[in-house]
């Protein structure tokens, strides 16, 4: 355990001495603050034409949770499809085109432990970067009254979407020394896992079945509506668990070659 | 202290090491020699634990580097052809984290570094970044990373390449002051470097062993320039001889 933490000390102190790290939080919290003032002014606008007309129907329906935090956090879920890769891009391609990876794989660690330990690393930043977004929620709390409840699910499903990317993304990474490769391989596998779903209704009973259970979306979308399901956490571990065990024989495979 | 036994590595059809074997007692400086693309590479990576061997075996320290692999790398230090630095680490930042993982107990790390920057003359840039240091100090960096834990056996792949004159002759300075219990393999393709500072010469060709001697015994045979240039000849002779009986 010593050297997980060690290799994913390391990594993280890495990401934060490179602009990469500053560049993608940066653009991640812009847009996110962009989408979260426009849901807001969206949400306000309503607010005031149906008080305006007098319709307390509507206005029972109209919360916080579902017109602001639930679109918010699939819309900060699509900016982590993109920017994810760039995070994990380097973590083992950069170690093998520089030559590190001989190091990594010349001392006495466990290949669990070095795939590990860039995994964490990686998972740290990226949770770092979700929890900034989380001030949102703050904002809403003190101006407003939202159902707790419902935002902790949603932001559990958020990081818990962003820990799947990050494996995937290591993944990616440790198939190729060049970091673009990497990028692009995790980009379309995480775009492709996104949107699976989109024939599910035309393909069949249970071909639609398998795609929507494939599908990040469809298990994130019901912890945004604040379900949080033994189903959806067994897929998310599952995606996490089946990434870093293919990376740990990727890695591995140095030696069958 | 490393014995190294029918050694044969394939990619795919090309045959990067093809049987080769040779020995190194404790203490000893082997030189590595060979033309470039000879297997000089392949053969440290394998007794580094980095690649597996298709056939064969080796033994470091009298433990086998396939079965055994985290023994060896315990006790094996490795200076790849490019030393394998992270370049936004400072040196000693750098020093520690190998330290670590090379699994020493953390009460000794701060000596160890202490120690290899004294060895290997890093004082001066000790809180430098390594990617601002230039290629002599990168060198020496790599080095340092190689002795952090005092293993018995170096592995030194083309530790001068890249160096001015100056350098070259302060590292191998440096590795003839290593040198003492230690057994040192060294791959270079500097000819008179062999002959000041090593005590036995093994000469790889196309993946084979053409020669294994000692210096003093070698030494009355001329200068290591004939007698390289002679086994390589002798072997691309026999290798031809080979292909017309067959």
């Amino acid at each position: 355990m010593r050297n997980v933490f060690t290799i994913a000390g390391r990594e993280i102190r890495s990401y934060f001495v490179s602009p990469i790290a500053y560049v993608v939080l940066t653009g991640y919290l812009l847009l996110g603050g962009w989408f979260f003032f426009n849901l807001l002014a969206r949400f306000n606008l309503l607010l005031t034409i149906y008080s305006a007309q007098q319709n307390p129907q509507v206005l029972e329906r109209l919360n916080l949770n579902e017109f602001v935090i639930a679109p918010l956090l699939h819309n900060l879920s699509v900016i982590l499809v993109i920017l994810v890769p760039v995070i994990t891009m380097r973590s083992l391609a950069e170690e093998k085109k520089a030559g590190t990876y001989e190091l990594l794989l010349t001392s006495p660690l466990r290949i669990s432990e070095i795939v590990l330990g860039k995994f964490l690393g990686a998972f740290v930043f990226v949770a770092i970067m979700v929890a900034t977004t989380f001030v949102y929620a703050l904002i809403l709390m003190v101006y407003g009254n939202p159902e707790m409840g419902v935002i902790l699910a949603g932001y559990l499903g958020l990081l818990l979407l962003a820990t799947a990317f990050v494996a995937v993304g290591v993944l990616m990474s440790s198939f190729t020394e060049n970091q673009i490769i990497a990028a692009v391989s995790c980009l379309v596998s995480l775009l492709l896992l996104y949107i699976i779903a989109w024939p599910a209704d035309s393909a069949g009973e249970v071909m639609g079945s398998i795609l929507k259970y494939m599908s990040l979306t469809e298990h994130f979308a019901q912890m945004v509506k604040g379900v949080v399901d033994t189903k959806d956490l067994v897929y998310f571990a599952t995606v996490i668990v089946l990434a870093l065990f293919l990376t740990h024989r990727s890695v591995e495979s140095i030696r069958w070659r | 202290m490393l014995e190294v036994r029918n050694l044969t590595k394939r990619y795919g059809d090309f045959v990067a090491v093809r049987d080769i074997s040779f020995t190194a007692a404790q203490g000893q400086i082997l030189g590595f020699l060979g033309p470039n693309g000879a297997g000089k590479t392949t053969t440290m990576r394998i007794l580094t634990g980095f690649l597996p061997a298709t056939s064969g075996t080796a033994k470091v320290a009298g433990y086998d580097v396939f079965t055994e692999s985290a023994e060896v790398r315990r006790r094996i230090g490795y200076l790849p052809e490019n030393p394998p630095l992270y370049t936004e680490m400072t040196a000693e930042a750098y020093l520690r984290f190998v330290a670590r993982i090379k699994g020493m107990p953390r009460s000794a790390i701060e000596d160890a570094i202490d120690r290899v920057v004294q060895t290997c003359g890093l004082e001066s840039v000790r809180h430098r970044l390594l990617g601002q240091l230039s290629k002599g100090f990168r060198q020496r960096a790599g080095l340092a990373q190689a002795l952090i834990h005092d293993p018995p056996v170096l592995v030194l792949d083309e530790p001068t390449i890249g160096l001015d004159p100056i350098q070259i002759r302060e590292i191998r300075a440096l590795i003839q002051q290593l040198a003492g219990q230690r057994t040192i393999i060294l791959s270079t393709h500097i000819l008179p470097e062999v002959s000041q500072i090593c005590e036995k010469v093994v000469i790889i060709n196309e993946g084979r062993v053409v020669l294994e001697q000692d210096m003093a015994t070698l030494k009355s045979g001329g200068t290591l320039e004939d007698v390289f240039l002679r086994a390589i000849a002798k072997a691309h002779d026999a290798d031809h001889a080979a292909e017309a009986t067959a």
